[in-house]
Formats: structure tokens, sequence, C-alpha cells
């Protein structure tokens, strides 16, 4: 789990640098401070589970197993990419990972979370759709609808929510009239709790448990994981809304730095394994920047591919 | 092979069971499909034949059931999502713009969406704006969608199977007005085309296109005007998009006059678009300038001699069909 959300950690880093290149472009949201969410709620789950994410989505798409030179292409709008360079940051896809994006519109995943949860159910098979969203999609209408459905109807979805305490520039408290998202929850009569989201291992044993109860059957389980990003909402924001104070005040709740203490504590060689992991990671991150620079382009020719479904991919 | 006297209602219904038997990952859902039996009566019945799994009520939440119906289809099931009218759709549109409509592109043409949207559509029964308008030209926008206007028994029976076949999303606009609209129907319907449009009347002198509830306004002008002597080919355009221009093309250069019927209002509408497509391809062949016959630029009044004036009727294709032959009007 370290490794992983050191491996996510220096991958945003290094798109950072290549953004500031103008080799990746458009907008591009980072998770810098999020990764024991993504770490610890990946690692929990089984082939079999379906995913959908959100904008903030490099640190899922790469927990989930998705090929970094395959995301790295994508950034760069390759053919190669993740969707063939018609997704970029915001819409990596893949399906064989049942990774179902990458979606720019804030709350619109819920309802397809609570689709391919009633799809699991209605083919008997216990696959759980987990949904990753912000603390600002559940000012969203979509929200409660999805909510309410997948309680109504008691089915495999595991919400979790990304309380970073912003939606872009608003904080939570100018957003939600209840910030308490475990409320939200429970109005639908779903177990909901928090979790310490800065804790990988809070967020695993947490998200073991939620997906234990959903596969029982019983009901969909809403999470809220509190956490917080370091960096700004995207690469074109200023940050106005928050004092520099605030950030530093959450950045000694690294949750790279709080979980290798851990274990140092715990008398495991973290520095010798991390001297390993960041050599193995840079490895890494250089053959997807290499396979990504390489990487063809699509041809203009294709411009409408996947308009409609083509016979052979059907 | 038998003829049935049967409504538009049961064709459309006859159409979901035949469905429902023939895939098992086929369900309907959508608010009051269940016991309510359809607000339109279109799945009465069904629930009791295929239970409360497959025929699912939804609470009232557009987006919701929607989006879970492009979940579904892409979890493997082949939904067919009932929304209760077009003007409802709305409170949907983000789901089927944004995600059924986009999701394939998007993700390099990983994540197809074989959904099926029911929804009403169309004016004529008092029931004021919010109840009555014709949105279709919103959804006939949208690249990544197949939108389908059933106008006739053959359609309503037939277009929902080859629908639930195709791979991506599709939309079917039935109009309200149709659904007591009897007549013979052969029990076992044959598949129907859903890429093309169809001649529903052979003429010489005007092509008068058509589709939905306008299709039976246009047929009915036709027979007045044949009993003038003017002769109108009525092409029903039923695939809204992606639009077949050329079977519209195709008539106009045989009658070198054109007049499109369209309930949408006429500002940014379907009709534009047809009229435009004959401006573009076959100008030289027209013989008179494309006329346009649709509804004022109103909401949809509630009071019955408003609404009428509102919207296009027999009598208005008429009249355009005469001023483009020139004979008066
Ligand atoms: C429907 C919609 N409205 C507005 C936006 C613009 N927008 C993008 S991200 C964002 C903030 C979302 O905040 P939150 O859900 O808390 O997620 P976070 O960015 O904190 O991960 C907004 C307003 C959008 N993408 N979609």
């Amino acid at each position: 789990m370290l490794a992983q959300m050191v491996r996510i950690r220096r991958f945003e880093e290094a798109c950072v640098q290549l953004y500031s290149q103008t080799r990746i472009r458009g907008f591009m949201h980072l998770c810098i401070g999020e990764e024991a969410v993504a770490a610890g709620v990946m690692g929990a789950l089984a082939e079999r589970d379906a995913v959908v994410s959100t904008y903030r989505e490099h640190g899922h798409a790469l927990a989930r197993g998705l090929p970094m030179p395959e995301v790295m292409a994508e950034m760069f709008g390759r053919a190669s990419g993740s969707s063939r360079g018609r997704g970029g940051s915001m819409h990596l896809f893949d399906t064989t990972r049942r990774f179902y994006g990458g979606n720019a519109i804030v709350a619109g995943g819920l309802p397809l979370a609570v689709g391919l949860g009633l799809a699991e159910r209605m083919q008997h098979r216990d696959g759980v759709a987990v949904c990753f969203f912000g603390d600002g999609a559940a000012a969203e209408g979509e929200f409660h609808e999805s909510l309410n459905l997948a309680a109504l109807w008691r089915l495999p979805v595991l919400f979790v929510c990304e309380n970073n305490l912003y939606a872009m520039g608003t904080s939570i408290e100018r957003e939600l009239a209840v910030p308490d998202l475990a409320l939200h929850a429970a109005a639908y009569g779903m177990p909901a709790w928090p979790v310490d989201g800065m804790d990988v291992e809070a967020v695993d044993q947490a998200t073991r448990r939620a997906l234990d109860d959903v596969r029982s059957g019983e009901a969909p389980v809403f999470l809220e994981m509190r956490t917080y990003r370091f960096r700004a909402h995207s690469m074109y924001d200023p940050e106005l809304y928050r004092d520099k104070a605030e950030v530093a005040h959450w950045r000694e709740r690294d949750p790279v730095e709080v979980f290798a203490a851990r274990l140092r504590g715990e008398g495991v060689a973290v520095d010798e394994e991390l001297t390993l992991v960041e050599s193995a990671v840079a490895a890494e991150i250089a053959e997807a920047v290499s396979f990504a620079e390489a990487a063809p382009l699509e041809p203009v020719e294709d411009l409408t591919r996947f308009v409609h479904s083509e016979e052979g991919q059907r | 092979m038998t003829v049935v006297e049967t409504t538009y209602r049961e064709a459309m219904r006859a159409a979901l069971r035949d469905a429902m038997t023939r895939d098992e990952r086929v369900f309907l859902m959508g608010e009051d499909v269940g016991r309510y039996g359809g607000c339109f009566a279109v799945s009465m019945g069904l629930l009791e034949e295929f239970g409360p799994e497959r025929i699912r009520d939804t609470p009232l939440s557009e987006s919701a059931f929607v989006g879970a119906g492009i979940g579904a289809a892409i979890g493997g099931m082949r939904p067919v999502v009932e929304v209760m009218t077009v003007n409802f759709s709305l409170l949907a549109l983000d789901q089927i713009l944004n995600n059924a409509a986009t999701l394939l592109h998007m993700s390099g043409g990983q994540v197809a969406v074989p959904l099926v949207i029911r929804m009403t559509t169309g004016a004529g029964r008092q029931l004021a704006a919010q109840h009555s308008h014709s949105l279709e030209a919103f959804y006939a926008h949208i690249p990544g969608l197949r939108v389908l206007a059933p106008a006739t028994l053959e359609d309503a029976r037939g277009m929902l199977w080859p629908a639930l076949l195709d791979p991506d999303p599709v939309i079917l606009f039935e109009h309200g007005s149709l659904y007591a609209v009897s007549g013979p129907l052969e029990d076992a319907a044959p598949e129907v085309d859903i890429t093309s449009a169809a001649i529903r009347r052979a003429g010489v002198d005007v092509t008068v296109v058509a589709w939905g509830g306008c299709l039976g306004k246009a047929l009915a002008a036709a027979e007045t005007l044949a009993a003038e002597g003017i002769s109108a080919e009525v092409v029903d355009l039923r695939v809204l998009r992606p639009l077949d221009s050329a079977t519209v093309l195709a008539s106009v250069r045989r009658t070198h006059r054109a007049v499109v019927v369209d309930e949408g209002w006429r500002s940014g509408s379907l009709s534009a678009e047809v009229a435009a497509r004959i401006a573009e391809e076959v100008f030289y062949d027209l013989d008179a300038p494309v006329e346009r016959v649709c509804s004022a630029e109103v909401p949809v009044p509630y009071a019955k001699h408003l609404e009428d004036a509102a919207l296009p009727q027999a009598e208005t294709v008429a009249a355009a069909c005469r001023r483009a032959v020139g004979a008066g009007g």
C-alpha cells in the first residue's frame, strides 16, 4: 500500500512537470494528499467489482491496475492511451478492469453505479459497484436520487465520498446545510460511517468491512473518507479560498509519511524499502513517458469513430 | 399469418412482451410502468406476466433511473427505460447526453451503452405547456444517439426489437395522440428497418416530409389534395437521427417541391435541418421554395382552439403544398 501511494504521488508530480512543459493539456486535477483513499479502497476490491470514478481519478485508475504507460499516453492525447486520446486526464477508462471512467459531471457517475449494481443483482453475480465522488457532489440532485434508489432496491453499491472539505473554492460549510455526510446517507436508511482518509490502513479496513456488508446483500453502504488535497483544485486554480496554514496543518498528516512512520515504529525496514520503491517508480514513470511520447496520434480520419459501435466490437 | 385489429398501444405492448420473451436480459423500468400499468397503459398486464424484477417501478427520479438504465446496460443488461414524457426527460438530459451518448466515444470505443429509452411526445390532448412539447430535435441534435419516431402500427410493433439489438442508445418517441389509433396489423409483425425513412404514399407533384404525430395529418392533407388533382408524396422521416436524407432528397428530385411538417417550434428545429439539407443538396432541382409547417412559437396552450391554432394541421399542410405547386393557397 505504501508503494502504491508513492507511485501515485510521483506519477502526479511528473504530470505537473509535463503540464508545465505543455505536453499535457486541458483540465488536470491532482489527488496529491488523497492517495490513501485510492490505494486503500482499490486494494480491497475484487476484480469482479465495477468502479465509477470522477475527473480526479489518476490515483483510482493507477491503483485499479490501469497500466501507467496507457494512462500517460491518454494524458498526451495519443492513440495508445486508455481512451485512445479521446478522454484525457478526466476520462480514463478500462473495461477489462471494470473501470468505467473518469466522469467530469459532478455526481453524474452515481446513477451509473446504481445501474451497475442493479446489473450485478439481476444477473445473480456478487460484484459490487463502487462509486467515487466528492463532498461537492452531495449537493446535487443526482446524489440524492441515487442514494434513494440504491437503498430502496437494496443494491450492491458502495458509495465512497472523498470529503476533502472543498468543492473547487467552496468549503463544505458553504455548500451543505448539513455538512455531516453520514446524516445524508442515514436519511436513506443506509449504513454510513466516517473514515480517516489520511490513514491507508483505516481506509483498507473500512472498505473491507463495507464490502462484506454490501456483498452479504443487505444494502448499499456509504463511506465518508475524510481527506484533503494538498494541491490546488486544478492547474488553473490560484487557491485564494484557503490559507497556507490550513494546508500546512493537513500536510502534517501526509498519508505517505503517516503510514511510513507507523511501519517504522513497528520495526519494518521502511527506508530501505522506500529507496527501492522510489527507483522502481522512477523507472516506471520514465518508461511511461517515453511510451507516451513515442505513441502514435489517432489519425484525424478516425475522428468520427466510436460515435456508434462498429462491427467486431459488439 | 393472421391479421388482427389492434391499437398502437397494444402494438407497443406486444413489442415489449416479445422482446422480454426473446431475451431475458431485457427489462422495463420507469415511473408507474408496473402496478399502474404505464401512464399511457402501454405496459398494462406485463407486471403480472413478468414480475416486479423485470417490470420495475421507479421513484420519481428521472436522472437516477435513466442513469441506472445506462449503468445496467453497461453491466450486461438490455434495459428499456420509459420516461413519461419528453418534457420530464429534461431532468435526465444530463444522463442521456453526458453519459449514454458520450461514453462510447470518450472511452475510445470501450463502453457501449445498449439501452432503449421510450418517451411520449407531442400535443393535441389539451394538456397545456408542460405536457405537450415536441422536443425530438433536442435529442436529434446529439451524436451517439439513434432517435426513432414510430408513427404507424407496424413501426410501433416492429421497432423495439431492432432498437434493442443496436449496441448503442436508442430513443423511441411515441406521440401521445397515437396510442388509441387502431387498425389491422399482422400478429407476427416483420422486423422494421430502423435506419431509413419510408415513403407512405407515392406522388409526383410535391414531397411532404413528416413524422410521428404529424404523419397522419400529412396523409390527410395528401388525400384532400388528390381530390384537387395535386399528387403529394408523403415521406415518413421515421429516423430522426442519424437522418436518412437520401430518401428525402431522392423524392424531392422527383417532385421538385418540398413541404416539411414539424410539431416542434420552427426556430432551430428538425424541419430547419431537413430544409437546409434540401437546399444544400438538391437546390437546382427545386421549382419552389421549401415550405415549412411548424408549431407556433408559443408554449402549447390549453384551450382547444388555441392549441389547434398552435399546431400543424392537415389544412395548413395542404395550404403549404398548394403554395408550393403554385395552386394558390
Ligand atoms: C454538474 C457540474 N457542475 C459543475 C462542475 C464544475 N466543477 C468541477 S469540479 C467541481 C468541484 C467538485 O467538488 P467535489 O465534488 O467536492 O470534488 P473534489 O474536486 O473536491 O474532488 C466543480 C464545481 C462540474 N464539473 N459538473
